[in-house]
């Protein structure tokens, strides 16, 4: 019963355990894997990113020269980012946002 | 003449974090038959892992349950190394035993949040969660990732914890070990968490071993049997002890998993400081595998076997997933018949029920 | 590398297991491998920790006779093989009729080799976002 009151105590008198969302963001650490992209000038089109995806959701071409990605398949485990051998593909803290 | 009811429990239920539905069979109040119906996950994770390149099947194997995943892909990872016959560098396997009992300990805080929520202590349930983020931070600022950490790799791991990472790690780790003891407290010592605990859902020692119960469920009623015993990765340096409990009910399954909780931050803090340097992973070369191995693994809810056989060619010809889940489910149903029915949501949630990994 | 497996016929199975029970090991699981003309079916025990194996080769259209009388916790992944993979099961003590994780109306037992894909086979053509387009 005296745990009690002393937990009542603290809690009242500590501050919130919630942040204020629109007001207050959370800080993401670093090396966190958010959203993939790429540095596209350095890209060689190889397509050795497109045959090791898991789910199918990279598509490159060699002409014309292009390299796309489906934000939708993506699941964002960063195979492509180890095999690609100009390292261009990097990963941004953020997620996808939902108006893409 | 009694009559006999059949009562559906669930699949959707306020108690069950996945669904599953238990036909119970009652005569007045008391339970005399149970029987599952599970299918309502059901994936096809094994065919898909005949369909893709057996190193892209860590990524698959790692989404077979969202509250276990780093010990899927870590036993995948073993298996395939078995049969490749990769040697692991000592530094990559202390990485995997501090990632995997950082999980054990979020897995073992969410089910007993989820248990204190199914007899309506609310509070407690938000507050083991609260701790909860603590460690899931731990793992965000480790991995880079939440819950599906995807750093395990055949061959090694992907990440290295720097000595500033390991110090942040160890300040969080102390901070939760103050918090435990008023936790465990109130879910222990309770009167009335007691009464709805104690006596419930009772398993003997000869029928557990008999129905091939497995993990917490097993040592609660007296059974030895806890696979870090063998030493894999590296377990076999760190003095692990098992916890046992001989009474057999729900509340002797709580005990054990606080317990555990113990047992893991003293794992991990050990495994910190033990630490040898050198690589973290090696280059996997060779053919791919063409043999069969059984490889196994202690999971938070049990022993987890996974039969993978290759053929010589990139994809695999067969991939089993036997979960512990599967294994306890026989004994629940043991369980059930001669309880109440305002046991049974108790009962449930007490085995640790985990359907995805079940079903995949 | 499997250690301690033994290859036994149809007609000892009962027996075998009957033996192993008698001696202390634990029923783990069972596992099926769809070979082509004949399901290689293989059963493991533990005690210990040490793990024994037991492999049968069953032609297709034969029916295994289930081990649930002696251990009541096979006959879930004996319902499971007979919705899965197509294995007839003769002396179930609970029998799902085939629906214990496959719903009606789906496809029927999609691990055999025989039954493609559904939907992996098909390469995901939704248009893809303007992130990262170059045309050039």
């Amino acid at each position: 019963m005296v745990n009690l009151i002393n937990s009542i105590f603290r809690k009242l008198t500590s501050r919130t355990e919630c942040l204020k969302y629109p007001f207050e963001k959370r800080e993401l650490p670093e090396g966190t894997r958010g959203r993939i992209d790429i540095e596209i000038d350095k890209c060689t089109f190889c397509g050795a990113c497109e045959k090791r995806c898991p789910s199918n959701a990279l598509k490159v071409t060699r002409d014309p020269k292009s390299w796309t990605l489906n934000p939708y398949s993506c699941i964002i485990c960063g195979y492509c980012i180890e095999v690609c051998p100009k390292k261009c593909i990097i990963a941004h803290k953020e997620h996808y946002s939902p108006n893409v | 003449m009694i009559r006999r009811n059949t009562i559906p429990f669930g699949p959707q239920h306020p108690v069950l974090p996945e669904p599953i539905q238990l036909h119970l069979v009652m005569e007045n109040e008391k339970i005399v038959q149970a029987l599952p119906a599970v299918g309502y996950v059901h994936r096809g994770l094994e065919k898909i892992a005949e369909k893709k390149d057996f190193i892209q099947d860590v990524y698959l194997a790692e989404r077979i349950c969202g509250i276990c995943s780093f010990i899927h892909s870590q036993n995948y990872c073993q298996g395939i190394e078995e049969l490749m016959k990769v040697q692991v560098p000592d530094r990559a396997k202390y990485l995997r035993v501090i990632w995997a009992e950082t999980h054990r300990i979020h897995s073992h805080l969410l089910i007993l949040g989820l248990l204190a929520d199914a007899f309506g202590f609310e509070n407690l349930f938000m507050r083991l969660w609260k701790v909860r983020e603590q460690i899931l931070n731990i793992m965000e600022k480790t991995t880079g990732a939440r819950v599906i950490l995807g750093v395990c790799a055949i061959g090694g791991v992907k990440r290295d914890i720097t000595p500033e990472l390991s110090e942040y790690v160890l300040r969080e780790l102390e901070s939760v070990e103050k918090q435990l003891p008023e936790l465990a407290d109130s879910l222990l010592k309770d009167y009335s968490v007691k009464q709805r605990l104690i006596g419930v859902g009772v398993l003997p020692k000869d029928k557990a071993h008999e129905l091939g119960a497995v993990g917490p469920v097993a040592r609660a009623s007296g059974l030895r049997m806890d696979l870090r015993e063998t030493g894999y990765a590296a377990y076999g340096d760190l003095d692990f002890k098992m916890v046992v409990e001989e009474a057999g009910d729900c509340y002797a399954r709580t005990v054990v998993r606080v317990k555990e909780l113990y047992t893991s931050l003293d794992l991990v803090r050990k495994a910190l400081q033990r630490m040898p340097q050198g690589p973290i992973s090696v280059p996997v070369r060779g053919s791919p595998p063409a043999d069969e191995v059984l490889a196994r693994i202690e999971q938070p809810r049990g022993e987890l076997n996974f039969y993978i056989r290759g053929n010589g060619t990139r994809n695999l010809e067969r991939f089993r997933v036997r979960t512990p889940t599967f294994a306890n489910l026989p004994a629940l149903l043991h369980q059930l018949t001669g309880c109440e029915l305002a046991d049974v949501p108790v009962i449930a949630i007490c085995i640790d029920p985990c359907i995805s990994c079940t079903e995949r | 590398m499997l250690n301690n497996v033994s290859e036994i016929t149809l007609d000892h199975i009962s027996t075998e297991v009957w033996k192993l029970k008698q001696d202390g090991h634990r029923f783990v699981t069972m596992t099926c491998c769809d070979r082509g003309e004949s399901h290689d079916i293989l059963y493991h025990f533990d005690k210990n920790y040490e793990l024994k194996h037991l492999r049968v080769t069953l032609p297709k259209g034969t029916a295994l006779p289930s081990i649930s009388a002696i251990f009541f916790a096979a006959l879930l992944v004996e319902n499971e093989m007979k919705d899965l993979l197509g294995v007839s099961v003769s002396g179930l003590a609970i029998d799902f009729q085939g629906h214990f994780m496959i719903a009606e109306g789906c496809p029927k037992t999609p691990l055999n080799k025989s039954v493609p894909g559904i939907g992996i086979q098909v390469q995901d053509k939704t248009p893809a976002t303007a992130e990262g387009t170059v045309q050039s």
